[in-house]
């Protein structure tokens, strides 16, 4: 109870003009970094919070078995950027895991678009969930996170293992460098104002 | 990974909170729907309708509300719902339909905030 009440003294409130919330979510599987992108270019120091959804939701649960209370519980990081006196963005850390994506609809529709961070050495973890993000059609790039040193491999050979179409943005990034954390979410929005703008001129 | 407060919650306080009810409208509130107080605490309110209404002074999201409380998105959004029926709080930039690209103006103004950074 005391970090709680300690993270409310700490909290910086926002403006008082801002009218307009915006999301981007950060997918990406334990330990890859996703607190440490958020903090590095977070306002606030990150919080965290969670939902639940029992199981007869999600449906998978046996209707006919016990009427247990059984509910899935996801945790999530988020930290926060203030654009302008209008705006503020909120950066959400995603569990990639499964039981996860049960959630991303009551969560996370609506998010501008999301950074797909991935571990070299785990790739794999990152297939489930890229297909999820294509499946639910929202916008993402591939951020590979060099947090132990210089990458052995070409970026082209993350491209290839994870079967990614050319449009899709891969870059590299130190997740505890702010400017390089910076750089991702630039090279994200501007992925998502190029087929904003493509989308725009077609009639 | 800190501790999950949850594993440790009562789900009876949970069900109390909410008055036994599992469902809000959720359509009308997202995690980045700021929400902002338009009256003071009254007494005898209950201790989580008091602490939202006195958070949010200043804009808040459902998000950061959700973490100060130490409770799930999903029963903050219940008593928020409240609290907006009651007109006790008002919401800015109900959630956006979702699976829609936002307009280019929109990013443009996001581009030239991050650059700022």
């Amino acid at each position: 109870m005391d970090s709680a009440s300690s993270e409310i003294a700490a909290y910086t409130p926002l403006r008082s003009t801002v009218d307009t919330g915006l999301k981007i979510v950060i997918v990406g599987g334990f330990g890859v970094g996703k607190t440490t992108m958020v903090s590095s270019v977070s306002e606030i120091r990150p919080l965290s919070t969670e939902e639940t959804m029992t199981r007869a939701g999600i449906g998978i649960d046996d209707a006919g078995g016990v009427q247990d209370k059984a509910t899935t519980t996801v945790a999530f990081d988020f930290g926060r950027i203030t654009l302008n006196d209008r705006m503020v963005l909120y950066l959400f850390g995603a569990p990639g895991q499964q039981r996860f994506w049960f959630l991303w609809d009551r969560l996370f529709a609506g998010s501008l678009g999301a950074v797909v961070l991935v571990d070299t050495r785990r790739l794999t973890e990152s297939w489930y969930a890229i297909d999820r993000l294509e499946h639910h059609k929202m916008p993402f790039i591939v951020v590979r996170n060099n947090f132990e040193g210089a990458p052995v491999h070409p970026l082209e050979h993350v491209r290839d293992a994870l079967d990614l179409s050319d449009d899709v943005p891969l870059i590299d990034c130190d997740a505890r460098r702010r400017d390089s954390c910076k750089g991702a979410l630039i090279t994200l929005v501007d992925h998502l104002y190029a087929m904003s703008a493509a989308r725009e001129k077609t009639p | 990974m800190s501790p999950r407060p949850l594993d440790h919650e009562d789900p009876d306080r949970l069900y109390t909170v909410t008055g036994g009810r599992s469902r809000a409208d959720e359509n009308s509130l997202d995690l980045v729907t700021l929400i902002v107080s338009e009256c003071d605490a009254a007494q005898g309110m209950q201790s989580e309708y008091v602490r939202i209404i006195e958070m949010c002074g200043r804009p808040m999201a459902v998000a950061e509300i959700s973490a100060a409380l130490r409770l799930p998105v999903g029963i903050v959004k219940i008593l928020l719902c409240d609290l907006l029926d009651a007109g006790q709080v008002t919401a800015r930039n109900p959630a956006s339909a979702p699976a829609q690209l936002p307009d280019p103006k929109t990013l443009k103004q996001v581009l030239v905030g991050l650059r700022k950074l």
